[in-house]
């Protein structure tokens, strides 16, 4: 798998999208930390800037890694090679390519300016842990879609679709529920709705860390507890882990009951 | 010696390989012709376990392939359409595949300069023409000395010249002792170079034989009409 | 005639001999024969000045019971040991000037402060440096004093076991001026108190509210400032108050405000600047207070108004760049919004009259929602909460129509500020 994974990497990590990937980050860090007045302002912005691209980028990455790469695969699959270990390489390939992109291209502005010295170091390196969770989740997810649908065009749709509904539309059906049943007492259901999203997940974990908490007020004092303690932030952790594992596993398991 | 039984493989509702039962053993080529979507890909790509069997067994030298993967060493395999990352160099490319299949020592040269590849050593193999890539892909093929050679459609792309160069290396490989399947398109080149002809229709093996016996079969002068026949008979 | 003569002449001499007396002078030092101020205060008599010089006095329940004027020198200190009181005075027209208080003792059942001002009038309480109060400067049932010129600096953590800062209750027309009080539980505080003026402090850190207003009417608050308090100034079941020309900074945090109004009926709050509060106004069961000439910027929320407000006016604002402008509940109550200026407005103005030619909608949909189902804040920042807005920007026929600046401007307003 290690072989796999180095040449998916060195691949990638060759590839013009990735550079302009990095190059994005780079330019983005620097323009806010230039246009912000605090570092706790810049990394909210950043913050909604990443909950919105990275699942983006991952699941676009991810499905056209996997279609451009598909014949390639099919040579390696009639090598001496585990299939398991051809597709969990390429996946890490991807999935690490992309978060290096992501910490190298936030992370330089950010040390230049003097993250390293500032009490928000905690919170820059937070975001840049949930980033790489949402870079590993959502292109597991893609890659899967991608190893399911042989057609290109409807693999796409449903990777977008898939991004989509967790970014926009499952919120969607959060608020209506919300506005549906105002009477009933709600937090426990927008803990338990929220917290089964990743994109929300780091989304409020994020939140939670920085000034702007204080807007979520009385509804806020029930996730912060849940955060703030040591199990809340450590469920909150393994959630985003199962996140991450599950499509390991199922791509695993899948790839293994393929044809080719 | 590869040995088949009962092999059926469905893809959804079509049946592709209706329960096929070959032997092949003995240096030689094998040639697996048959209509379009008679299943000779599929065929060779459930020897090769990318295609899992519906139900069946595949044995090579008496061992099952099944949830094997380390009997591939023995095998090399062109596939049809090559196409490889398109920011990869030639020469990294024949590096990689050396070093997954763990031969990073194996000189690649002669091949080279055979297949006249030199010039196109540095450059990305996304800027090659097909039959260059073909090139490249036989190279790989033909690298790695295994006893059994499986090439689905090789003369892809090939100008007369490679043409050539390739039923030398054919021939070379046979004289080594090894078994060489092959599938193809291009029936002088099928009559010319292999010595045992397996026909597939409709996920059988309809004729098993070799082109003389087929042409005296068939009563057919050339080739050509002879596998036409076949088909013809067959829609009768 | 003659009698009257000798009377008024006898009445001069008594006044000018009288003026001899209280002209004199008292010094107070650790190595003086008066070593207390307590024993100062007890030989002085009406009209003394008693001076005391720079030195530690560990000295509580002093009682001035005369109008007397005491004076400190730097670094003359009273160190209440956490035992009790340190000077109550229970006559009119008395002066402290420039002591310095330490360690006012603390209690659960009784309200000890450096300073106790009781039933007095005419009182001055200037220059005074107050550390670890209980409370620091009480005046109760007293009138017509001045207090100005002090600090205070509490170190109150949390609001059950904090004084006061300046407390007044039943006090009226007392002015207080150029205060600075920093971190105990009210920074001022009044209650039942009317007609007094208060000025030119700074309210900082308190645990609870910068200025805290209760049941007190036709009272003033100008230039003052009030940065990370529970609330800048809060006001509650109080009328025709006024607050202008004031800061709020920096009041951040869960149900934290710039101003806090409760129950007010008739003030006006005019020139303010809200700046980075959670909330810069939360206002609830309020009616005809008028809202002018006031910025409010990067705010949470600019204005929360949680109901039951009527007749009031929101006029010549400027609202920018606050997460939300305006969040409010119920119907429109008579409330009128119109002619502020709105950062989000994104409005033409075709006759260039100055004046948005369409009506800005300051209630965004997700504001709504939120007042609805408070749970709603934790989609704060999402994508979709975003994309919301963005549609309301695109179509504004999406955003709810109750409430809207009829005449809104599409530039921000100059105030006259200095």
């Amino acid at each position: 798998m290690f072989k796999i994974f180095k040449y998916s990497f060195y691949d990638l990590m060759r590839s013009r999208w990735n550079y302009v990937y990095l190059l994005f980050y780079l330019a983005l860090g620097l323009v806010l930390l230039f246009v912000s007045t605090s570092l706790s302002k810049a990394i909210l912005t950043l913050m909604n800037i990443i909950i919105l691209l990275v699942p983006l980028i991952g699941t676009v990455f991810g499905i056209m890694y996997y279609y451009s790469s598909k014949e390639f695969t099919e040579l390696l699959l009639a090598l001496p090679l585990k299939r398991s270990s051809i597709f969990l390489g390429q996946y890490f390939g991807v999935a690490i390519s992309l978060s290096l992109s992501l910490v190298i291209g936030l992370g330089i502005p950010f040390v230049i300016y003097g993250i390293f010295q500032s009490a928000d170091i905690w919170h820059f390196g937070q975001l840049l842990i949930l980033g790489t969770f949402l870079s590993f989740i959502f292109s597991g997810i893609s890659y899967n879609i991608a190893l399911h649908n042989e057609n290109r065009i409807k693999g796409f749709g449903f990777a977008i679709l898939a991004w989509l509904f967790m970014a926009v539309i499952y919120d969607g059906i959060f608020m209506i529920a919300l506005v549906m049943l105002h009477e009933y007492p709600l937090e426990k259901f927008s803990l338990i709705f929220s917290i089964f999203n990743p994109i929300d997940l780091s989304r409020i974990m994020m939140l939670l860390k920085l000034d702007i908490s204080a807007m979520l007020g009385y509804t806020g004092a029930l996730f912060k507890m849940f955060f703030g303690n040591y199990l809340g932030s450590t469920i909150a952790m393994l959630i985003l882990a199962l996140w991450t594992i599950t499509p390991v596993f199922i791509l695993k398991w899948r790839s293994a009951k393929k044809d080719f | 010696m590869i040995e088949i039984k009962r092999l059926y493989k469905n893809f959804g509702k079509l049946e592709v390989l209706k329960g096929i039962d070959l032997v092949i053993e003995g240096k030689g080529v094998y040639a697996i012709l048959g209509p379009n979507g008679s299943g000779k890909t599929t065929l060779m790509k459930c020897i090769l376990g990318m295609v899992l069997p519906t139900s069946g067994e595949i044995l090579l030298r008496d061992e099952s392939i099944k949830k094997n993967w380390k009997y591939r060493q023995d095998i090399d395999y062109l596939p049809q359409i090559a196409n490889f990352p398109g920011n990869l160099t030639v020469k990294e490319l024949i590096r990689m595949i050396k070093d997954l299949r763990r031969k990073p020592d194996l000189d690649e040269t002669p091949l080279i300069n055979r297949l006249k590849l030199e010039p196109y050593l540095s450059k990305k193999l996304g800027n090659l023409s097909g039959g260059t890539k073909q090139k490249v892909n036989l190279t790989l093929t033909f690298l790695f000395d295994s006893p059994y050679i499986f090439l689905d459609e090789p003369t892809t792309g090939l100008d007369p010249a490679a043409l050539i160069i390739l039923k030398e290396m054919i021939e070379e490989e046979k004289s080594k002792g090894k078994i060489i399947v092959l599938t193809s398109h291009i029936m002088s080149f099928v009559e010319e170079i292999s010595d045992d002809i397996i026909f597939l229709l409709e996920g059988n093996v309809y004729f098993r034989g070799t082109a003389e016996f087929l042409k005296e079969k068939t009563q057919k002068p050339d080739f050509i009409h002879a596998i036409a026949n076949l088909l013809t008979e067959q829609n009768v | 005639m003659k009698n009257l003569l000798i009377k008024v002449g006898l009445f001069i001499i008594a006044l000018c001999l009288s003026t001899a007396i209280s002209a004199k002078t008292i010094e107070v030092c650790k190595n003086c024969e008066i070593n207390t101020v307590k024993k100062a205060v007890e030989l002085a008599e009406r009209g003394d000045v008693i001076i005391v010089k720079k030195g530690l006095y560990q000295e509580i329940e002093i009682f001035v019971d005369k109008p007397l004027i005491i004076i400190g020198e730097p670094g003359a200190i009273l160190d209440g040991q956490m035992l009790s009181e340190i000077i109550v005075i229970r006559s009119d027209s008395v002066t402290l000037d420039g002591l310095e208080f330490h360690n006012v003792g603390t209690s659960n059942l009784r309200d000890y402060a450096a300073v106790r001002v009781r039933g007095s009038r005419y009182f001055t309480i200037k220059n005074l440096i107050i550390r670890q109060p209980f409370f620091g400067i009480y005046l109760e049932k007293s009138s017509y004093g001045k207090v100005y010129n002090n600090q205070i600096y509490g170190n109150a953590v949390s609001e059950f076991y904090a004084g006061n800062g300046i407390h007044l209750w039943y006090a009226h027309y007392i002015e207080i001026f150029n205060n600075t009080i920093y971190q105990v539980r009210d920074g001022i505080y009044l209650e039942f108190s009317n007609n007094c003026t208060i000025g030119n402090n700074v309210s900082k850190n308190n645990v609870r509210y910068g200025l805290h207003f209760m049941f007190s009417n036709n009272d003033i608050v100008r230039n003052d400032r009030y940065e990370n308090n529970g609330a800048g100034i809060a006001i509650m079941f109080s009328k025709d108050m006024e607050a202008s020309d004031n800061y709020f900074m920096d009041n951040w945090g869960s149900a934290v405000y710039g101003m806090l109004l409760k129950e007010v009926y008739d003030a006006k709050i005019i020139n303010n600047v809200f700046l980075r509060n959670t909330a810069g106004i939360f206002v609830e069961g309020c009616s005809r207070i008028l809202y002018e000439y006031n910025d409010f910027e990067s705010n949470g929320w600019a204005i929360y108004s949680r109901g039951a407000n009527y007749e009031n006016n929101f006029t010549n604002n400027n609202f920018i760049s606050n997460s939300f402008d305006i969040a409010y509940t119920g119907p429109l109550n008579k409330n009128v919004f119109n002619g502020n200026y709105w950062s989000d407005y994104n409005g033409y103005d075709l006759d260039k009259d100055d004046i948005g030619d369409i009506p800005y909608k300051p209630v965004k949909l997700f504001s709504n929602l939120v007042n609805r189902s408070p749970e709603a804040i934790i989609l704060l920042r999402s994508i979709f909460v975003d994309l919301v807005e963005f549609a309301e920007k695109v179509s504004p026929t999406i955003t709810p129509n109750i409430l809207q600046d009829e005449t809104p401007r599409m530039r921000m307003i100059t105030h006259d500020r200095n």
